[in-house]
């Protein structure tokens, strides 16, 4: 692995182990209901601060159930990362393209020359730098 | 996590509508202006908007014991300036109040206000500083998506504050209940946020050089400092 994949899944790790750590020393025990949402706390919050308030507008749709909910919010994270991918991937080809273009360029002066480093040079362009 | 719907009073949510209009109708012009000017920068605009997709859309676990989710707008203020993240930000947001009943309509001003307008700002500011006294890239980068985050739920804090004074310790009794719910939840996902934002930000620094030198982001020739301060913002 070159040490910029090293550091890039070191980040990963750490975010990831900062997810995790949280539910592996159980920080949730002392609650009632473990790991709600901030919002329903702070809506808990208000009620307790005003007993007489009452929400004046509903959502106009609400997922009718959890599994709902969660599939909405997973396609909403699958579009972003699906467009990411896209943007990455892209740039990735284009690199990788205009490499294979330069060295098709080069291929073709060092035939029209005669000398045949073209080859070795073309085989280390094809994988671009990192 | 936002402000849920009908849980700020009609004239709290009016002004935090009425504040947040200009950033966002501004923000609008910044937008048409880029991609009119800079055609090619839509892909990387659409790969902002789409990692403050990503990132709100994960309720990760926190040290309080509750959840929340990160905001994803640091990213695309470093990249384009606070005012075009105002518009990207916007659109998540009021995909989250239409299709999921997360945050609200009502809400959305004030949701607006904190996470596509003070957090960006913030976040901003802070990287912009930073980079002035010439800080590397990565920990200028780091700071910037932190702050964003975590000034995005401070502000909700004080918005429900402002909303829901407590009846004995008023106005800064509820800011710290709202802030320990909000505030200190956020505070390790805003630590992912940075990691993950410098994550994304190295990618961009080996496949999009040019962009990120227009951006000012990089310097000329693809260096990520110089000592003439002065060209490392634009």
């Amino acid at each position: 692995m070159s040490r910029n994949a090293k550091i890039n899944t070191l980040l990963l790790l750490v975010v990831a182990a900062l997810a995790v750590l949280p539910l592996v020393l159980g920080l949730g025990d002392h609650k009632e209901e473990p790991f709600t949402g901030a919002d329903a706390e702070a809506e808990v919050a208000i009620t307790e601060i005003q007993p007489d308030y009452e929400p004046w507008f509903s959502p106009l749709y609400e997922p009718p159930s959890g599994e709902v909910e969660s599939a909405l919010f997973a396609l909403q994270a699958a579009i972003g990362a699906g467009v990411l991918a896209y943007y990455f991937g892209l740039r990735k080809g284009r690199r990788q393209g205009e490499a294979r273009a330069k060295t098709a360029e080069h291929h073709e002066v060092a035939e029209a020359q005669g000398t045949g480093d073209g080859a070795h040079e073309g085989a280390a362009a094809g994988h671009p730098l990192p | 996590m936002h402000i849920a719907e009908g849980y700020l009073p009609p004239l709290h949510a009016a002004a935090w509508g009425v504040a947040s209009a200009p950033f966002v109708v501004h923000g609008v012009r910044a937008l048409t202006r880029e991609v009119k000017a800079n055609p090619e920068s839509t892909l990387l605009l659409g790969a902002s908007g789409a990692f403050t997709f990503v990132l709100s859309a994960l309720k990760i676990p926190s040290v309080t014991g509750s959840c929340s989710h990160p905001t994803g707008t640091g990213l695309g203020a470093i990249l384009f300036r606070p005012p075009i993240m105002a518009v990207l930000g916007t659109i998540t947001l009021l995909f989250q109040a239409l299709l999921l009943a997360h945050g609200g309509l009502t809400t959305l001003g004030a949701n607006v206000f904190s996470m596509a307008i003070a957090g960006p700002w913030a976040g901003f500011g802070v990287y912009w500083l930073l980079r002035r006294f010439d800080v590397p890239l990565m920990v200028s980068v780091f700071f910037g998506a932190f702050v964003a985050d975590l000034v995005t739920y401070c502000v909700t804090s004080v918005q429900l504050a402002l909303a829901f004074p407590d009846p004995s310790s008023g106005f800064l009794g509820a800011l710290g209940k709202f802030g320990s719910i909000f505030a200190v939840t956020q505070i390790p996902l805003a630590v992912s946020e940075g990691l993950l934002t410098v994550l994304v930000m190295r990618l961009l620094v080996k496949s999009s050089k040019g962009e990120l030198t227009r951006l000012g982001v990089l310097l000329q020739g693809g260096r990520k400092s110089d000592t003439t301060t002065e060209a490392a913002v634009r």
